[in-house]
């Protein structure tokens, strides 16, 4: 892609971000926040999963675990809002450690196993440890400080995070180290052959995925102002999954539009029925058999045609 | 009756939703008034949540859909028996459909989520079945309203009473889901029945949707007790009964259970397993009171079975929220007028037979009774009155200001008196 | 003494309903590599199916064989339907398997409600059996027997059949059967649809004393997945140990530490996974 094109969508992308109060109002502005909040889940899956080739299932964990710990911290400790927020994401990297440390020996289908497991775990604690965690009732307060309490201030404190935490990922992944990763998804064996570190580099990958999706977490206890074990459950790593595979898996902002289309769809659906999951599970076929790689990369592959033919009519 | 909206104009409503704020001054007090009815239609208590519906809708279909000129529309959202889709449709229906206020859930945790949300926006949230204590104890938010309902620990407090001085047990062990709503029934039981002089042997906690009780079924056959205290909902209900019959405890040692365990959303589709059982509560389909009767015929009438808890609880909240819209000529915007309004109705037709308010905490006063599940000559397990206990509010015999000293009933605090 | 001999029987007859679900599973992941993921909802259709046809014909049986028919054929639908569009992909295989999953949660969600529902067990097994001092529902003993001797008849079919035999070739190389001529596209139907039938079999059987509601897919398909993985891929042996072990856990683990009952599971599961990927009697293709 051209610098000049490049620039202009990134120019255009940031308009329409900050156009969003505007256009969609009211109750359309707290899902537009919604979407960023698990677009930056899905471009944390994104990394894990598109670049490097690991399928996770328990980024929503891992990411919920910073939801928990700022409610707790915030509403339980009665602690200050940013160290909790900081505390959130701390404990979400470290869970990405050790979760890390554990994973870093499989790949394929038992890699995507061992992540459920692993999620698994995070989600029996969050049930059980009820002194701590609530349980089944879970932790609910509002802990987004007061100049965040309305719903226009939240989306742009939202989008600003946004756009930082995507701007980070984007450097990350197309730094020699995100290259790295993406060698490793296309041969393991022939990068160590070459000497990389291939443990090494997973480990820190895997790391770094978690802290972004800690931070997405920790912006999600902003949002809800709630977290029950559903936010650490199965479900969330699913769909943080999905969102990143539908919208184009290793194509980072593919994710971005797989959250949008996920959580628009499912309300405007769930207005004139109740089979949204029918729709959501067809649309999931349908990718797998016809476009695997996601909604972005089909697009890309198409332009990439486009070009070609173009280029070979001349 | 399809299950999102009661009446055709929800597609109007979903319009006019997404036509924007201007269209919102255009309806102001002469449009509809619209009902956000939040119910578990899947999960756990999947069965209870269509009651829930039914039992609201029944009333609306009885009584014409019309306040005041203002059409009625109900708008129903599942819950999923979770709190954080409860929160969730909550929102939904408050900003995206406009509805003036919301009804309904059944299970505390989900209520708890949504009274908080309601907490920071002042939209009135009316909960005849939500029954966490401290919603009308410690922790009163003013636009929380327990209409035809009541709280946790108020009604097996005459249970534990009855099991000691009538029945004569004196080592309870409590079996119970494992949240707030559980914790608080079992702490009401077992603060009087310790009281009184009774032992609570063992206290099992599991979590919701349990689908094996098989390892606390065999701690209770080897703990010693002399009766076991029963707390669960839903299916968790209808797994217990069924497996406290298979392993062959029914019948050795005597079951008491939390109102909701012998509920006939629960008990409908069991035989001879669910008979004999000792629940309490202010609801008592087989209680011969004429306006319960005529009720219940009423119920089997128009949806082929007999009432449960939640079918009445909807059904009198439906009523109640009627009376008070009534008085007020319909303008349900005005909050304030509304909430205290709602406050001071006196819901004289009550299917219990006898008048039923509000005591100065927001929490309704009731006879309760004790009942046991009977089978009807028809083979049809049903509750049947044994025992009254008049006017039990929920602070049973203790001063409220004195009660509300002691924590709230938790895992830790069960009111166990040492 | 009693209490754990109780806890023995209550964590040996879960571990044979959790056996006739896995082996299913394990025979479609070990042959053909494919994680399915439908797997725990093809157990729920069946067992929704199950108490549909018991109730209409009033009897368990045609309802168990109706079962079993039922995802036997749904299951090759999803495997010719769906499945060799995206062979040779793993992961795909593995997403498009949770998209089906989804789909037929939801259309269960529509035939049958969302009720808990109950599969009609036959009167003689209804109620209590006295074995010596104990009392133990006789149904729970019936399904520990059926999980029994579903092990005997899967081992006897792989290995005395000819279809066993290329199973269990499979298993260790499928190319090869390929290569020699054998259409290993018809072994893997087969297979598929075998194990969709244990599914829906498990569905009907454990529907009848853990009951059917919506999310009991996930949860039988998460236990699976631990047996598993302890058991080790495409082994009877190992899916049988691994029922035991994770039946075992389950139960023991509720009454020793409820706090952790999740833990206890997946815990081993995961160190398993990270430490021995093939489980404990998985082989490497």
């Amino acid at each position: 892609m051209r610098p000049g094109t490049r620039l202009a969508l990134v120019i255009a992308g940031l308009a329409a971000l900050a156009l969003v109060p505007a256009i969609l109002p009211g109750y359309k502005t707290s899902i537009a926040t919604e979407v960023l909040i698990f677009a930056a889940l899905a471009m944390s899956v994104d990394i894990l999963a598109g670049y490097t080739g690991r399928v996770t299932l328990c980024h929503g964990a891992i990411f919920g675990v910073a939801t928990y710990v700022v409610l707790h911290y915030v509403t339980v400790a009665g602690g200050s809002v940013w160290v909790g927020v900081v505390l959130g994401v701390l404990a979400a990297t470290l869970t990405a450690v050790v979760f890390a440390l554990l994973a870093i020996r499989t790949s394929g289908v038992y890699f995507i196993l061992l992540t459920l497991a692993l999620g698994m775990i995070v989600w029996g604690i969050c049930l059980r440890w009820t002194s701590v965690t609530g349980g089944e009732n879970g932790i609910r307060g509002t802990v987004r400080p007061e100049w965040l309490a309305d719903r226009v201030h939240l989306y742009y404190f939202t989008a600003m995070c946004f756009v930082i935490l995507a701007w980070l990922m984007w450097r990350f992944v197309n730094s020699p180290f995100g290259l790295t990763l993406k060698g490793i998804r296309e041969s393991e064996s022939r990068m160590r052959t070459l000497g990389y570190n291939v443990p090494l580099h997973l480990f820190i990958g895997f790391t770094v995925s978690g802290f972004f999706a800690g931070i997405a977490g920790a912006l999600y206890a902003f949002f809800n102002s709630f977290v029950s074990p559903s936010t650490v459950a199965l479900g969330q790593s699913v769909e943080g999954l999905l969102m990143a595979i539908v919208g184009g898996a290793g194509t980072l902002f593919g994710a971005i539009i797989g959250s949008a289309l996920l959580i628009a769809l499912e309300n405007f659906v769930s207005l004139y029925t109740e089979r949204w999951q029918m729709v959501l599970g067809f649309m999931f076929i349908v990718t797998m058999i016809f476009a695997p790689e996601g909604i972005l990369g089909k697009a890309r592959s198409l332009l990439a045609r486009l070009r070609d033919r173009r280029e070979g009519a001349g | 009756m399809d299950r999102r909206s009661f009446l055709k104009t929800a597609g109007i409503g979903a319009a006019s939703a997404a036509a924007g704020p201007w269209a919102h001054a255009a309806r102001a007090q002469s449009g509809a008034i619209r009902i956000g009815l939040l119910s578990p239609l899947t999960g756990v208590l999947a069965a209870g949540g269509k009651e829930l519906v039914e039992g609201f809708e029944l009333y609306w279909k009885q009584a014409g859909t019309k306040i005041a000129g203002r059409d009625v529309e109900v708008i129903v959202e599942d819950d999923a028996s979770n709190p954080d889709t409860a929160l969730q449709k909550a929102r939904r229906l408050v900003e995206q459909r406009d509805v003036h206020f919301l009804v309904g859930n059944i299970l505390a945790n989900t209520g708890l989520a949504v009274s908080e949300y309601v907490r920071g926006n002042g939209v009135p949230y009316f909960i005849p079945v939500v029954a966490a204590d401290d919603l009308t104890q410690r922790k009163r938010i003013p636009n929380v309203v327990r209409v035809a309902g009541y709280s946790a620990s108020q009604m097996p407090r005459p249970l534990a009473d009855y099991a000691f001085n009538r029945k004569k047990a004196r080592k309870v062990v409590t079996v119970s889901q494992d949240y707030t709503f559980g914790h608080e029934q079992c702490g009401g039981f077992a603060q009087v029945f310790t009281e009184l002089g009774g032992t609570i042997v063992q206290q099992f906690w599991h979590p919701l949707n349990t689908a094996d009780f098989s390892p606390y079924l065999a701690q209770i056959q080897a703990s010693g007790a002399d009766a076991v205290f029963a707390m669960e909902t839903g299916a968790d209900a209808n797994r217990f009964i069924k497996q406290y019959a298979d392993f062959g405890i029914k019948g050795r040692i005597p079951l008491f259970g939390a109102m909701n365990l012998t509920d006939q959303s629960v008990i409908r589709t069991l035989g001879a397993e669910c008979g004999g059982i000792i629940s309490s509560a202010h609801f008592c389909e087989g209680s011969d009171t004429p306006a319960t009767g005529r009720f219940v015929g009423q119920y089997e009438k128009a949806y082929g079975k007999l009432p449960s808890l939640y079918g009445f609880s909807h059904y009198s909240c439906a009523m109640w929220l009627a009376e008070a819209m009534k008085r007020i000529s319909g303008k349900v915007e005005d909050r304030a007028i509304f909430l205290k309004t709602v406050n001071g109705v006196t819901l004289e037709n009550s299917p219990l037979g006898r008048p039923v308010k509000l005591d100065s905490y927001g929490n309704p006063i009731y006879d309760v009774y004790i009942r046991e599940t009977k089978a009807r000559p028809d083979g049809k397990y049903w509750n049947v009155p044994i025992e009254v206990y008049p006017s039990v509010s929920q602070f049973w015999k203790y001063n409220p200001e004195e009660y509300m000293k002691q924590p709230p009933y938790s895992r830790t605090f069960q009111g166990i008196k040492k | 003494m009693s209490m754990t001999a109780f806890q023995l029987l209550n964590g040996a007859t879960f571990a044979a309903l959790l056996f006739v679900v896995a082996s299913g599973f394990t025979l479609i992941f070990g042959l053909m590599r494919i994680v399915n993921l439908a797997h725990g909802a093809l157990y729920l259709f069946g067992g929704y199916v199950g108490v549909s046809v018991a109730t209409w014909t009033g009897s368990f049986f045609p309802g168990a064989l109706a079962g079993a028919a039922a995802i036997a054929a749904i299951g090759f639908a999803i495997d010719t339907g769906l499945l060799r569009f995206v062979k040779g992909g793993e992961l795909r295989q593995v997403l498009l398997t949770l998209g089906v999953a989804f789909v037929l949660n939801d259309i269960a969600l529509v035939i049958w409600g969302g009720d808990t529902f109950s599969v009609p067990v036959p009167e003689f097994l209804e109620g209590p059996a006295q074995l010596g001092s104990m009392v133990y529902p006789k149904y729970r003993l019936f399904v520990l027997v059926v999980g029994i001797a579903i092990f005997a008849g899967l081992w006897l079919l792989l290995q005395r059949t000819r279809l066993g035999a290329l199973i269990r070739a499979g298993v260790d190389d499928a190319e090869t059967v390929d290569a020699m001529g054998v259409d290993i596209r018809r072994v893997f139907i087969y297979t598929f649809m075998l194990g969709s039938a244990l599914a829906g079999l498990g569905g009907v059987m454990g529907g009848a004393f853990l009951t059917l509601y919506p999310t009991a897919d996930s949860e039988i398909l998460v236990f699976s997945l631990a047996v598993v993985i302890i058991g080790g891929q495409g082994s009877l042996v190992g899916a049988a140990v691994g029922s035991v072990f994770v039946g075992m856990l389950a139960t023991f683990g509720q009454v020793w530490f409820p706090e952790l009952a999740y833990f206890v599971i997946f815990g081993p599961m995961a160190i398993l996974l990270a430490f021995r990927p093939l489980g404990l009697f998985g082989r490497a293709a």
